[in-house]
């Protein structure tokens, strides 16, 4: 069997003020789209907004290696159709 | 219903990094020109244009919502002024403005105004129910197509609903939309313009506009200046909707509030557990005096409708005051010389904190957080820090639509029958219901009418941070968590 997608949901302060509050649903929602070939969960702070002024790009959303900024539902969804397609 | 509450929004976005961005300026060695420099750091040169159709407009817009960040009228603020002037206005300002709401005509569309519209999918039909149904006789056929002589159209809506194709639409303007009083409108100059005689700070347009053109005028400023000012001491009263807002317990988020700089936290549901009782006492006064009905009286935003719009109301509604006024109250004997902070959700409790003498400053979910980010405090890693008087699970439930009722129905004496009645967000249906319960002097759904301005509860208010669900999750954790407000045998005396 191929490996699993991951999906990190930073649910830090910065990312959950910026907008992460709203894509908690993508882990409910994950789970019944992809059922196991997916793996998404909510994280603490990923680190990636204390650098400079990098919290104006958040929320942000782990997917595999590849980190999305401004994370939105529709964003998070098409990385992880991508990488189900080059697996 | 309750799940679309507060979708993600790029407009809040924006607001917030403005916000970050103020609030770091302040706490910088420079805040007058860091803060003249926020549109230029936040589009520099060469930057991507990503909603408007030059980077010079996106800079004006973001100046304007600096200036609402400020706390200064945008409407008021003449173009040419420096946003380095207006920070140092901000700085010597010595009480907040009175009108919470500010319109942004840079970011405001200008959207067409209201109207009905035949387009292209009218199939010309032989039925013609639209021309039949128009009690105006506003609709005619020219060419094989509906046609609508706005000067007879009354934009009832009445074609659109009838039309086999669905080819008539209803064009809205968001804001006016959303307004249950019909206190914001297009001017003569087709941008929106609030009359503030009739604006019951519901907060409604600031959620509706795609624009984002409609913003809350911040305190954050002033809330900044007094917490640096080492000789006040200032407290923080947060509502109970905020235990729902940020992913941390509630006790860290007292702790997250201390390290903001607040000298102590007090839970505005202390203050809820009086208005729990003594509207549970007026509500058996009234009855026994054989009144039909009462209504409570927490919601800001009903407040301001019942005194500005419905008058007749008046009579109906409870004399008991809000959690916010019993807490700021034991606050101020506490601490007479203290500064109070209201944590609000929503922009009606600017007013009312305006109208209060003990409470000095309002802060709401999105500034908060802002501040949470300026400051780099995760919320989550702070230490637990409890609160010096536990309030009850009812007080800390009246952030929940029906919690307010749920409460005053937990007190009332056994032989006291409640029947409470929910009216869950203010919208001109729900208006038209309450000025006939007001008109009949009797509802005859009920005797115990909870109004709440926002669907949802003070969870769905216009400025929250988390998403309805899991905030409801949440908080009703820290409710289930506590104590009830009785015991069987501590009901109120009759």
């Amino acid at each position: 069997m191929a490996e699993k997608v991951s999906v990190k949901v930073c649910l830090g302060t910065t990312c959950f003020v910026m907008g992460s509050a709203n894509l908690q649903e993508l882990i409910e929602m994950v789970p019944k789209k992809y059922g196991e070939k997916v793996d998404v969960s909510g994280v603490p702070c990923l680190g990636l907004c204390s650098i400079d002024w990098e919290f104006s790009k958040a929320p942000y959303v782990k997917v595999d290696d590849e980190v999305i900024k401004e994370a939105t539902v529709e964003k998070v969804l098409k990385a992880i159709d991508e990488k189900l397609a080059a697996k | 219903m309750a799940m679309n509450i507060s979708p993600q929004r790029q407009t809040s976005h924006l607001k917030r990094e403005i916000l970050v961005r103020l609030i770091r300026a302040f706490l910088s060695d420079n805040f007058e020109e860091k803060t003249r420099l926020i549109p230029y750091d936040m589009r520099p040169k060469g930057h991507e244009v990503p909603y408007r159709c030059c980077i010079y407009k996106e800079r004006a817009i973001l100046r304007d919502r600096t200036v609402a960040g400020l706390g200064h009228s945008i409407e008021e603020t003449d173009d040419s002024e420096l946003l380095s002037n207006l920070a140092e206005k901000a700085l010597s300002r010595k009480e907040p403005e009175q009108n919470p709401l500010t319109v942004l005509t840079t970011a405001c569309k200008g959207c067409v105004p209201a109207r009905i519209y035949v387009t292209d999918l009218c199939q010309g039909c032989v039925a013609r129910p639209c021309v039949n149904t128009c009690k105006f006789g506003a609709i005619s056929v020219i060419n094989g197509k509906s046609v609508i002589d706005p000067a007879k159209c009354k934009n009832c809506g009445m074609c659109a609903q009838v039309c086999p194709y669905q080819a008539i639409q209803k064009i809205i303007v968001p804001c006016e939309n959303a307004c249950p009083v019909g206190a914001i409108t297009k001017g003569d100059d087709g941008y929106a313009q609030i009359d503030f005689e009739k604006c019951i700070s519901c907060g409604k347009c600031v959620a509706a506009c795609p624009f984002g053109a409609v913003h809350e005028k911040s305190q954050i400023i002033d809330v900044l200046k007094s917490i640096k000012d080492d000789k006040k001491q200032v407290i923080a009263m947060v509502a109970p909707a905020m235990f729902g807002q940020l992913p941390c317990t509630p006790a860290q988020l007292k702790q997250a509030i201390m390290k903001l700089g607040f000298d102590d936290v007090y839970e505005v549901a202390q203050g809820a557990d009086i208005t729990t009782k003594t509207e549970a006492a007026e509500f058996v006064e009234r009855l026994e005096k054989g009144e039909e009905f009462m209504t409570t009286s927490c919601c800001a935003g009903y407040n301001e409708l019942v005194d500005k719009h419905i008058p007749e109301m008046k009579p109906f509604r409870s004399d008991t005051k809000t959690p916010m006024y019993y807490t700021a109250e034991i606050v101020k004997k506490e601490h007479p010389d203290a500064v109070t902070v209201f944590f609000s959700p929503c922009v009606a409790k600017r007013r009312e904190a305006l109208k209060n003498p003990n409470v000095d400053y309002v802060l709401n979910y999105e500034e908060v957080g802002a501040w949470f980010i300026a400051l780099g405090i995760q919320v989550a890693e702070c230490d637990e820090s409890s609160f010096k008087t536990e309030s009850s699970a009812e007080a800390r439930n009246y952030a929940v639509i029906g919690g307010v009722a749920k409460a005053v129905q937990t007190v009332l004496p056994e032989e006291i029958p409640a029947h409470p009645v929910i009216i869950d967000g203010l919208n001109k249906q729900s208006i038209r219901d309450l000025k006939k319960y007001a008109k009949n002097g009797m509802c005859e759904l009920g005797n115990l009418i909870e109004v709440m301005s926002c669907q949802g509860g003070c969870l769905g208010g216009n400025a929250t941070v988390n998403a309805y669900k899991p905030a409801l999750k949440q908080l009703t954790n820290y409710v289930n968590s506590s104590d009830s407000i009785v015991k069987e045998a501590q009901k109120v005396e009759k």
